[in-house]
């Protein structure tokens, strides 16, 4: 019975992500397209309303090509170890008090584990297609992924120093329901480490070297076509959803609000997502990309200091007043 | 839960939603079998190269410094873990947590130094 109702829990959830990955995909076309002085889709739909769903039917009925020198079993099974990684990281996210598949108590360890673990289907794809471009990908994907966990991994600590726990709903009540109680305030520093660090993880510009269009075609996920090619686009989708979700939780006060929606408990994570979902698009809209040897600097020599420094800072402050 | 009396209950919720994932992936994969068009050929099946045949082999001789980038992330990513607990227990240590981390920080800014000056993260020279 209570297998059931969690499998219940998790197709909603499962439904509900989903939908707002496919009008992610629309609002960042038409948001672009609206900052460039363009119309983004309008074909589909009223104002391109259908369009994510038209791309949907088109992938599930495109050729699933499989080169011939690829690793077929790992090339196989390379775009649903990222999707499953990234879908696993939703279970522990608290939308609302007791809002939670499952609410462990080391939540935020789990995240990260999880992200670590959808890079592994980036790089697999990227060394089973035995094509240059997507090896290429593969391999800077690697080692900017790995580059950038650990600024955010220490981003973290002081968020773990101020509220003493790993559990994201024990962080999200630490916070308190003031306005002044977000984590944003007192570990600014930690924060734009955090942010930064997103964009990196997540693959998105201006650290979007992994997939960089005019170099290297489509990175890693260049052999890929069809159906295959879609669940890498669900998987960054969802990671964007999941860095947001965590952005929310350990800096924005996760469900606190000014005021309480009625009937709505979730209502504030949700819009909070949807800022950081904004700022990801409109960040694409505005800045050009990196180039590899600065953004392996930016990571090591600036970000990686600037966390370590947060945490000796937090350590000392929260010595002095108690 | 017979099988495994000691599985905590609040992960059965993470490992129904593995096999979720698994199974969704699997199915829609496997069901579109059945919808999707098949004609493959050579020319479509051999590796992108901008339209030309493919030349020599594609998992070639690559630069050094990733391999230096992945050592150093095992060090910096072994220090984070450790600076977890501490994180979670720092309201109940004191001002003896405290500089046990500080020399902790230190040595690895030691090392991280040492890194820097052996131009790790210099990319270009």
């Amino acid at each position: 019975m209570h297998v059931l109702v969690l499998l219940l829990q998790i197709l909603v959830l499962f439904a509900v992500v989903m939908l707002h990955v496919a009008y992610a995909t629309y609002f960042e076309r038409k948001i672009i397209g609206h900052m460039q002085v363009r119309m983004g889709p309008m074909r589909v739909g009223w104002h391109g309303l259908l369009q994510p769903i038209a791309d949907g039917i088109k992938s599930f009925f495109k050729e699933d090509i499989i080169p011939e020198q690829a690793d077929r079993p790992i090339f196989l099974a390379a775009p649903i170890i990222c999707l499953v990684a990234m879908l696993t990281s939703l279970a522990v996210l608290p939308f609302a008090p007791g809002w939670v598949l499952a609410d462990i108590n080391i939540g935020l360890i789990f995240i990260l584990a999880m992200s670590s673990l959808s890079s592994y289907g980036v790089i697999l794809a990227g060394w089973a297609s035995n094509s240059k471009y997507t090896f290429l990908g593969g391999l800077r994907s690697m080692a900017q992924v790995i580059s950038y966990e650990i600024a955010m991994g220490l981003s973290l600590v002081g968020v773990m120093m101020l509220s003493g726990t790993l559990n994201l709903s024990k962080i999200v009540e630490a916070q308190g329901t003031s306005f002044g109680g977000m984590y944003i305030f007192p570990q600014i520093i930690a924060f734009f480490v955090f942010c930064v660090a997103m964009l990196a993880e997540t693959n998105r510009v201006p650290f979007d070297l992994p997939e960089a269009e005019t170099e290297l075609v489509s990175g890693y996920a260049t052999e890929y076509s069809g159906m295959r090619y879609a669940m890498f686009f669900m998987a960054e989708y969802i990671g964007m959803i999941v860095m947001s979700a965590i952005g929310t939780i350990c800096f924005l006060g996760g469900w606190n609000g000014p005021f309480t929606v009625p009937g709505v408990p979730f209502f504030w994570f949700v819009l909070k997502i949807y800022l950081f979902l904004f700022v990801f698009i409109w960040i694409r809209a505005t800045l050009p990309r990196y180039r590899y040897d600065q953004l392996m600097e930016l990571g090591w020599k600036l970000l990686i200091p600037l966390a370590l420094a947060n945490i000796a800072l937090t350590g000392i402050v929260k010595a002095i007043i108690g | 839960m017979t099988a495994a009396p000691s599985f905590p209950p609040q992960y059965l919720a993470i490992l129904i939603l593995i096999l979720f994932g698994i199974g969704f992936g699997a199915v829609t994969l496997y069901v579109g079998r059945f919808f999707r068009m098949s004609r493959p050929y050579h020319e479509k099946l051999v590796a992108y190269e901008s339209g030309n045949e493919p030349t020599a082999e594609p998992r070639m001789r690559f630069s050094v410094k990733f391999y230096l980038i992945a050592i150093l992330f095992v060090v910096f990513d072994v220090e984070a873990i450790y600076l977890y607990p501490w994180a979670v227990t720092y309201d109940r240590q004191g001002l003896f947590a405290l500089v046990e981390m500080f020399i902790f920080i230190f040595l690895l800014l030691a090392g991280y130094v040492y890194a820097w000056k052996k131009e790790t993260f210099q990319w270009e020279k």
